[in-house]
């Protein structure tokens, strides 16, 4: 055989091996992946959750059962497909998060920062009662059709800003969230990127929030996800509840509008 | 000093001999949880330490001894699952350690008469490692081993 | 007395399977806090699982467990209606017994 043929025969294999082991590689981590699902931590979340919401809490020792999650004073189930929405009492889009602060505040008499004190938990000590209240209320709309209207003008808005935030460059490395999320087949280290901007991607990425993140042993949620995201970028902190976060959450959660939500999830 | 309380020093420990009693229907699940934690076994770093602290000898090696549910590579160490399964006939017990973890016992657990031999759980990994599985049938110790790689993940999903 | 546990007992043919979703930190005491201490151990040590007063499984368990254990295991028997319950010990003496029924 000609040397130039041989090498070609050889860095034909060599490349066949490297994709085979690529291939493998994906295919492991997919059953580790699929190992995680029998016994979804996030369920004792969704249990804790349950309890607050039917709790008779705060100064007005209330429980959150006549919140009006956007279907309904106490109507829990599905209202998360149809989030975030506008609300007219408080004359603004709110995601689940901020609507649970608004009915703590309301319902229950919390001041709004007593309320939001803990949006992120860490261990037995620091609970997040947002995280819980959020896993019991998303996993209501288990099975549903991702639902969100842009009826209202203010949805409109959030909508339109949470896009121009999804393209903005900033930060340290002129990151945009379009920069990981914006194209096919990309992939930091062993995790593979959805691309937001196709419907599937949408789809299947919002889908999957919250969940019971493995790494850290905690349940997390969509405005973790982007709390999250900012830090990596090396943006400024993205604030809780803010209407740039509830504007970005419109924006990805309306693109993924006709996927079945499937959450509490568990990632690794 | 009793025979019954001689044998029960001898063995290292309350895995081994209440084990046997509890298997043999003798006692309750009350006193099957009041055996006193084998400190001993879970502060060892070899497997023959480990097996001297469970009261056996040398484990052999058994094809009768599977790893089910159990991925080769774990994304995160923190929480890697494990699952046994014994075709050895009168398991009582089945032990999993981590070979490169600070200790190596991560869990034993006591199979009655009744109680399919197969277990499933989720360990920690400090790093890539043999997971060997022991297995207490009949008296005798058998092992059994499968490389886990953990990975370190990227910054999302 | 520790959090509530997931416990999910389903009867198949003459086999019932057992899934248990414990709540527990299992600190496995290696790791530090913020200002470089050391966290302390702090882990389920013993379980036992009874299907009608008799032990179905019993375990002993170290650190190396991961945080939030689930447990999954089978045992010949069971009908319908019958209680599981599973009871923890951990390494600070405290302790959870939690109970479902077979379905």
């Amino acid at each position: 055989m000609k040397p130039s043929t041989l090498l070609a025969a050889l860095a034909g294999i060599v490349v066949a091996s490297l994709v085979w082991a690529q291939a493998s590689t994906t295919d492991e981590i997919a059953k580790y992946r699929a190992a995680l699902q029998d016994g979804n931590p996030a369920e004792l979340w969704e249990a804790r959750g349950e309890d607050l919401w039917k709790q008779k809490r705060g100064p007005k020792q209330a429980s959150l059962e006549r919140c009006d999650l956007g279907r309904g004073a106490g109507v829990v189930k599905g209202a998360y497909a149809e989030l975030p929405r506008y609300f007219a009492g408080a004359d603004r889009v709110m995601d689940l998060e901020t609507r649970l602060v608004w009915c703590m505040v309301q319902l229950q008499g919390f001041n709004e920062a007593e309320a939001k004190k803990t949006p992120f938990g860490s261990g037995s000590d620091r609970k997040s009662d947002l995280e819980a209240l959020t896993a019991y209320v998303t996993s209501e709309s288990r099975g549903v059709k991702m639902n969100v209207a842009l009826t209202h003008p203010k949805e409109l808005e959030a909508y339109r800003v949470g896009e121009k935030l999804f393209y903005y460059r900033g930060g340290t490395h002129d990151f945009a969230c379009a920069t990981c999320h914006g194209e096919d087949g990309k992939r930091i280290r062993l995790q593979d990127l959805p691309n937001l901007m196709t419907a599937e991607g949408a789809q299947k990425a919002y889908t999957s929030w919250p969940a019971y993140r493995v790494s850290q042993g905690e349940l997390r949620t969509f405005e973790w996800r982007l709390y999250d995201c900012f830090r990596q970028q090396r943006f400024p902190e993205l604030i809780f509840g803010s209407d740039g976060a509830i504007a970005l959450t419109m924006y990805l959660a309306r693109n993924a509008n006709g996927g079945v939500y499937d959450a509490p999830a568990i990632k690794r | 000093m009793d025979d019954g309380r001689r044998t029960f020093l001898k063995s290292g420990g309350g895995v081994t001999l209440l084990t046997l009693l509890a298997a043999a229907g003798w006692l309750d699940a009350e006193e099957a949880l009041a055996q006193p934690w084998n400190k001993t076994a879970f502060d060892t770093h070899s497997l023959g330490d480990t097996l001297h602290a469970l009261g056996g000898g040398e484990p052999a090696q058994s094809k009768d001894i599977e790893f089910i549910q159990t991925p080769e590579i774990a994304e995160n160490g923190a929480v890697v699952p494990v699952g046994v399964a014994s075709k050895l006939p009168k398991t009582e017990s089945i032990a999993i350690l981590i070979e490169k973890n600070p200790n190596m016992l991560a869990a034993v657990f006591d199979v009655p008469a009744g109680t399919e031999p197969m277990i499933s759980t989720r360990v920690k990994m400090a790093q890539t490692s043999n997971i060997y599985a022991l297995v207490k049938a009949d008296g005798r110790y058998y092992v059994a081993a499968k490389e886990v790689k953990v990975t370190l993940g990227g910054c999302g999903g | 007395m520790g959090e509530p546990m997931k416990i999910r007992a389903t009867l198949t043919g003459d086999t019932t399977e057992v899934k248990v979703l414990m709540n527990h930190e299992m600190e496995t005491g290696q790791r530090k806090d913020a200002q470089g201490q050391t966290i302390p151990a702090w882990f389920i040590q013993t379980i036992g699982v009874t299907w009608n007063g008799k032990s179905v499984l019993s375990a002993q368990w170290g650190p190396a467990v991961a945080k939030n254990p689930f447990l999954s295991f089978r045992f010949k028997g069971g009908a319908k209606g019958d209680k599981i319950i599973v009871r923890w010990v951990d390494s600070r003496g405290d302790q959870r017994t939690d109970e479902a029924v077979i379905a």
